[in-house]
């Protein structure tokens, strides 16, 4: 299967900082890919030089051979772009919207209208058409933006934190939409996501860290390189208890935000060894498979940090 | 589902962009009613307030006709401006939730987006400016129907000159409070100075410069020469034809500049 995305060497500074450090990534063709990183991880800013919204400083980006700098609008035609920020019109219908979108990509008449109908069938907002968008739960809007995009048949669809702000039923339901989407065209689909679970859907993903793309695979292929199980620990004095795990040759343990964890090839034994040595000030101990999480931590070496604001997503960026 | 966009060729779209864009600023103005009471209703008030207040206060010289009546072209003028000034700020608004992102990632021509929302805004305030003429009774003025018509054929150059003027500003600004700024240090004196509500003739001499090169006062003279029936406006002495000369250049200009910038700041962004 040929690359739908091909990405070679690419950079990209804010002033002095540099967000983007020597990207080099493909996606296959007809598959669905996350983008994986905390917040500053330099995802957006990767997403928005893929979306023609920045241009890199150094290396190349190609979406189906168009070169996003140079051949921008081929691209444009090629790519549907969902945002974390709402892209419809709230005081107009849902119809309307799409009727707009429509004829921003050249599109018309009744093939306009029976792409407009494939679309929201295709997210099952037909019985909304005719609503106005503020009307609309989140949910709906999210579905409503992939329906927007749906109508010029993109071979490409990115979509930038496509669950922000929805509750857990949403993001269930906007995840089923965005699979039978992929089932029923020969669309890509490439996700930015600072979710593990999110990218747990995908067939392959990258994590970034730092404007760095720190690894490239399939979920169960990043699990495996840790070549165990992990064993999870809450308790009290965290901080003391991993100094005395490490201590004692049961480590490294690693901290994460209110437990430790620590990679194993032999999870039952370590986890009588701990509870024998450290019983008393362990609270709960859990023994797990790898999850990207820990793929994360092993990678990176820290822990996988959601709380804080992204800078370079906050960047504006016009072409 | 495949891939047709593949089979066009690879140029931006204009003419079918410019057009839903433009009819989309229409759609959600007649959907927020605020927003029509505030463009017709604010400069109403003014000059039925100011107008009715000073009715007699004031003998204007070089001036027939009531204060009233003076200031009804400038009203129009007022109404051109407010509108303006309202759908530009949408502009900003429009960048900084996601749908002007959506526009931007389409393969639309920069020059579309510009003409877009020039042209919505301008059919919204002449649209408003129209309606206002239906008061022109309440000041006196009973114009024939070839005034009217030439009056909103003016109305349309005035207004793509400062819809221009205000999306040239409004494309460069990062908060719409920004926007409010430029709005109070440059765009209400160039109202103020524009023979709206005096005339030039009797302004002391500096304020007479700065109406003299002020595009608006050629605009306002320019409704008062169509709207009255007249070769010349006694209250600037400019002649009709400078007029129009004047403000089609201003409109030409401000859409120019608009689209220098906006395709200006996609070169920087590729830099």
């Amino acid at each position: 299967m040929s690359n739908i995305v091909a990405v070679n060497g690419l950079s990209f500074r804010y002033g002095d900082r540099l967000a983007l450090d020597d990207i080099s990534l493909s996606v296959t063709r007809g598959s669905m890919f996350a983008l994986l990183g905390p917040n500053g991880s330099g995802k957006t800013t990767f997403f928005r030089i893929l979306a023609t919204l920045l241009t890199p400083q150094d290396g190349t980006a190609t979406i189906d051979g168009f070169d996003v700098v140079k051949d921008c609008a081929a691209v444009r035609r090629r790519i549907g772009i969902v945002f974390q920020s709402p892209s419809l019109d709230i005081h107009l219908s849902v119809a309307e919207n799409l009727r707009h979108s429509g004829h921003l990509y050249g599109l018309r008449g009744g093939d306009l209208q029976q792409r407009i109908d494939a679309a929201l069938a295709a997210v099952t907002l037909a019985d909304r058409r005719g609503e106005r968008v503020k009307a609309l739960s989140g949910g709906m809007r999210r579905r409503a933006e992939i329906a927007r995009v749906l109508l010029h048949r993109p071979q490409l669809l990115i979509l930038d934190e496509p669950s922000t702000g929805l509750d857990p039923a949403a993001r269930a339901e906007l995840w089923r939409h965005l699979g039978r989407v992929q089932a029923e065209s020969d669309a890509t689909i490439l996700v930015t996501t600072h979710l593990m679970d999110e990218a747990e859907r995908c067939d392959r993903v990258a994590i970034f860290d730092r404007g760095k793309l720190v690894i490239t695979g399939t979920p169960d292929e990043l699990k495996s390189r840790i070549g165990g199980d992990c064993v999870t620990i809450r308790g009290g004095d965290l901080k003391q208890l991993a100094a005395d795990i490490d201590a004692a040759n049961f480590g490294p343990a690693r901290a994460l935000d209110k437990a430790l964890r620590i990679e194993t090839t032999s999870a039952t034994k370590l986890a009588a060894d701990l509870m024998q040595r450290f019983g008393e000030r362990i609270s709960e101990l859990t023994i797990g498979r790898p999850t990207l999480d820990d793929v994360f931590i092993h990678e990176t070496g820290h822990v996988f940090e959601t709380s804080s604001e992204s800078t370079s997503s906050k960047q504006k960026g016009r072409r | 589902m495949h891939a047709e966009g593949s089979d066009v060729i690879a140029t931006d779209l204009l003419w079918l962009p410019t057009w839903t864009l433009c009819k989309r600023e229409i759609t959600r103005f007649l959907r927020q009613r605020g927003r029509i009471v505030g463009a017709v209703g604010t400069p109403l008030i003014f000059w039925l307030m100011f107008g009715g207040g000073l009715y007699k206060s004031f003998q204007l010289d070089g001036v027939e006709g009531s204060y009233l009546e003076f200031t009804f072209p400038g009203a129009i003028a007022a109404i051109l401006l407010f509108t303006a000034i309202f759908s530009m700020i949408t502009v900003i608004d429009d960048r900084d939730n996601g749908f002007m992102q959506g526009v931007l990632v389409a393969p639309v021509s920069r020059a579309a987006i510009v003409l877009g929302k020039v042209m919505g805004a301008s059919a919204l305030a002449v649209g408003q400016a129209v309606v206002f003429l239906l008061f022109a009774p309440l000041a006196g003025l009973r114009p024939g129907v070839a005034d009217v018509v030439v009056t909103i054929g003016a109305m349309v150059v005035l207004a793509v000159g400062v819809c221009g003027l205000g999306f040239w500003i409004a494309w460069r600004m990062e908060t719409t409070q920004g926007f409010h700024a430029i709005m109070n240090l440059v765009l209400m004196p160039m109202l103020a100075l524009s023979g709206a509500f005096f005339p030039i003739t009797g302004a002391a001499r500096i304020v007479g410069w700065l109406m003299t090169i002020n595009p608006m006062t050629y605009g306002v003279a320019l409704l008062r020469c169509s709207f009255g029936g007249v070769a010349e406006d006694t209250a600037s002495r400019i002649h009709w034809t400078l007029a129009l000369g004047v403000s089609v250049g201003f409109a030409a200009l401000m859409v120019v500049l608009s689209l220098i910038t906006a395709r200006r700041e996609a070169r920087q962004a590729a830099v």
